[in-house]
């Protein structure tokens, strides 16, 4: 049996998503802006999974724009706050050496349009410290984006501290929740923000659905142009089935949350500990809390993380080293670097992120077997003895 | 058995592991990444096949093999066989064993084959590692060449079945321990047949065509590749006859290989040819064609691939480029992994950095790299 244990890279849909999705693209395949019957079932079956997303974020359901992804969620938040505020003058951005590219590449992108961007370091916890916004910051500031929780280390940001630091000069908010929707509960209120980002994928809801939360009374200009969908917010027809199917991943993550985020952080510290016990030179990356309750992410001395990734999906154990959407490099981890780790730990890190199909006895498990894998990684010379 | 397969993306690697998996072998699919796919913090994807370049940023950009359109196919290859596919990123392997080596070879004005080191100090030694920590016994590639074992348990190397194809010029120095572990599942079938399994199985790279230049030198342009890369340890020279005249001005002896006519820049009434390269005084010497043949040459790293070591002089047929009929000649080892080659008949463009291999009959017996 494989153990998958890449819950921060994707989910897979519960049952329960998948019987709506698919009866909802049988059934529910009107356009939601349309007038006649076969519209008003698509309408109805939006308004129910945005009140389904709005009832998990503590928000009201007019303020729900959903979207395709976290992605997307991100350059409407960004991008739209920036083209909303140009006009003000303020041309500064905020953002942290640890957020998720979505976030990055797009103030990369404004930087190069002529924003000043400012990025917030971390300690080597993995943290932002709010007197580094308060250097930073200044009345010029027009968008401050913290991400909630970092989805290679789990560690959570102190956003609301952030957000009243920012809003007292002016400054809008934006946090990407996609790694604590559903993990965690996610106040919008309480954080204090303007605008916050989720990803169904991420809380057992369908790929390519997402939502952005927009503060009531917080203007955008949305970066795409077209019709007047999700309140002139996002154009394009919206995918149904796959909205309803967000809905019902929301509901059932709402319901679950507290009992299964214990239940995890239960599984997640006996792995940590087993593992840190196991393998000699193994070491946590960032602070054991606030973190989300699913995620570990851990430097393994001597050996490199694409070696070991491989060596336990051969062995029937699904994990990832840092984000799954810098796969393919061996640059090391923006996250882990930025928090100041010796390049050789950044080299050998590999995150396990838990989920609901994990048991006691997988854990027990990966344990087993990443003990020996690492030997003989670091065992291995070159048969050919040029090493 | 388990056994990892190097999957270039090409037919070859393809269809080898296609017939391990039928013959019901655990095949694990791995190519290795060898060049830089993404710019930094940027979505800028390279484009496959282009011509070399630097970006903005400075990093290069290469390939025409193991591209990432080329890891792609290997994946859908991979797919469609049903087994694992891993890409493993070997850029930082491949930029010091392959392309700094091939960079300091032209410097030195000698002519290099990369082929042979990503052979021998990648594929059977990094991506073997990989193979070994993975619990597989064997690591196959699909090159055409054909590995025997003999009653004492020695490995012998043979060349491809099909003969316009072999491959075991850019094998020779795999030493017993990495022949002990390697495959080559396509050797003793020719080109038609291996295209005749990939279409029998439906595999999409049965009519891709055959890579042809260097991999990371897709345009061919080896001298503007080593000028981009060395640009430091690259001048300007004189072209000189064999008495020493000087006959004209040149831009580097990296823009050189010894045979080679075209690009001299001189007019003459007959045709001339490069004879030698000097980089210390970065001297190119040129000549009619009749003053290329050589007999003679010496050879270094010497590797004897079945053990013994040739101390008297042996009977052989000597290839001294791919391309190159093996001539019939006598070699023997002068020591300190050193052997001399001495040919029938003078044989045209003997060229330091390639390799002169010895085989008796289809047998290669050894090689080594060209003084």
């Amino acid at each position: 049996m494989r153990i998958y244990l890449d819950h921060n890279a994707t989910t897979p849909m519960d049952p329960l998503v998948a019987d709506r999705v698919a009866q909802a693209m049988r059934e529910v395949w009107g356009n939601a802006s349309s007038v006649h019957y076969f519209g008003q079932q698509a309408k109805a079956a939006l308004d129910e999974a945005r009140g389904a997303v709005a009832a998990l974020l503590g928000a009201d359901p007019s303020e729900i724009v959903f979207t395709c992804g976290g992605t997307e969620s991100d350059n409407i938040a960004i991008r739209g706050a920036a083209d909303a505020l140009e006009p003000t003058g303020r041309k500064h951005l905020i953002t942290t050496a640890i957020e998720h590219e979505a976030v990055l590449n797009t103030m990369k992108a404004l930087g190069r349009r002529g924003w000043r961007v400012t990025t917030l370091p971390v300690d080597a916890s993995g943290i932002v410290s709010p007197d580094r916004l308060r250097e930073a910051i200044t009345d010029d500031t027009a968008l401050v984006s913290v991400m909630h929780a970092n989805n290679e280390i789990g560690t959570m940001q102190p956003v609301a501290e952030l957000a009243a630091i920012a809003h007292e000069h002016g400054a809008l908010v934006h946090t990407d929740a996609v790694q604590t929707a559903g993990k965690v509960p996610v106040d919008v209120r309480a954080l204090g923000v303007d605008l916050l980002s989720i990803a169904g994928h991420k809380f057992y809801g369908p790929k390519g659905t997402g939502a952005l939360w927009i503060r009531r009374g917080v203007r955008l200009v949305p970066p795409m142009t077209g019709g007047k969908q999700e309140r002139n917010r996002r154009a394009g027809t919206e995918n149904v089935p796959a909205l309803a199917g967000l809905g019902v991943a929301a509901d059932v993550a709402g319901r679950k949350l507290a009992a299964e985020g214990a239940r995890l952080a239960a599984l997640r510290d006996r792995l940590e500990a087993g593992v840190l016990a196991g393998v000699a030179g193994a070491e946590r990356n960032g602070a054991a809390g606030p973190r989300v309750p699913n995620t570990s992410n851990i430097s393994i001395e001597r050996v490199e993380s694409e070696s070991l990734l491989i060596g336990l999906d051969l062995a029937g154990i699904a994990v990832s080293s840092g984000s799954a959407c810098s796969s393919g490099t061996l640059e090391p981890s923006h996250v882990l670097k930025a928090m100041g780790l010796p390049h050789v730990r950044t080299l050998g890190s590999i995150r396990f992120s838990l989920g609901a199909s994990n048991t006691d006895a997988e854990i027990d498990r990966v344990i087993e077997t990443l003990p020996p894998l690492v030997e003989k990684l670091r065992s291995l010379t070159t048969v050919g003895g040029r090493k | 058995m388990r056994i990892v397969v190097a999957m270039s993306g090409g037919v070859d690697s393809s269809v080898a592991a296609a017939l391990l998996a039928e013959q019901g072998h655990d095949v694990i699919g791995v190519s290795m990444q060898l060049y830089p796919s993404t710019r930094d913090g940027d979505n800028a994807v390279a484009r496959s096949g282009q011509a070399t370049r630097a970006d903005d940023d400075g990093t290069q950009r290469w390939g025409t093999c193991c591209t990432i359109d080329d890891l792609y196919d290997a994946r859908r290859v991979a797919a469609t066989l049903g087994i694992p596919h891993y890409i493993v990123n070997f850029e930082s392997q491949f930029g010091e064993h392959v392309v700094s080596n091939f960079v300091r070879e032209y410097v030195a004005g000698r002519t290099p084959i990369p082929c042979s080191h990503c052979n021998s100090d990648l594929k059977f030694a990094e991506l073997l590692d990989r193979a070994t920590a993975y619990d597989a016994e064997q690591l196959a590639t699909g090159h055409y060449a054909r590995i025997e074992r003999d009653a004492d348990g020695r490995y012998h190397l043979h060349r491809g079945a099909d003969t316009s194809k072999d491959q075991t010029y850019f094998l020779f120095s795999l030493t017993q321990a990495q022949l002990a572990r390697a495959a080559f599942p396509v050797g003793h079938l020719d080109k038609n047949t291996v295209r005749a399994h990939a279409h029998r199985l439906n595999l999409r790279v049965a009519s891709k065509p055959d890579s042809q230049e260097i991999c990371f030198v897709p345009d061919g342009d080896y001298a503007a590749f080593v000028e981009r890369q060395a640009p430091e340890a690259t001048r300007g020279g004189t072209v000189i006859s064999a008495e020493g005249r000087v006959l004209g001005t040149h831009g580097g002896v990296h823009r050189f290989t010894i045979g080679q006519r075209k690009g001299l820049g001189l007019s003459s009434s007959e045709p001339l040819y490069v004879l030698a390269i000097k980089p210390d005084t970065a001297q190119v010497v040129v000549g009619p064609r009749d003053a290329l043949g050589r007999t003679h040459l010496t050879a270094s790293e010497v590797n004897w691939v079945s053990g013994a070591a040739a101390l008297d002089w042996r009977t052989v047929s000597a290839q001294i480029r791919h391309r190159h009929d093996a001539a019939p000649a006598r070699v023997r080892a002068t020591g300190d992994g050193r052997a001399e080659v001495e040919f029938d008949a003078p044989q045209t463009a003997v060229t330091p950095g390639q390799a002169v291999v010895f085989y008796d009959g289809d047998e290669l017996l050894g090689g080594g790299w060209i003084d």
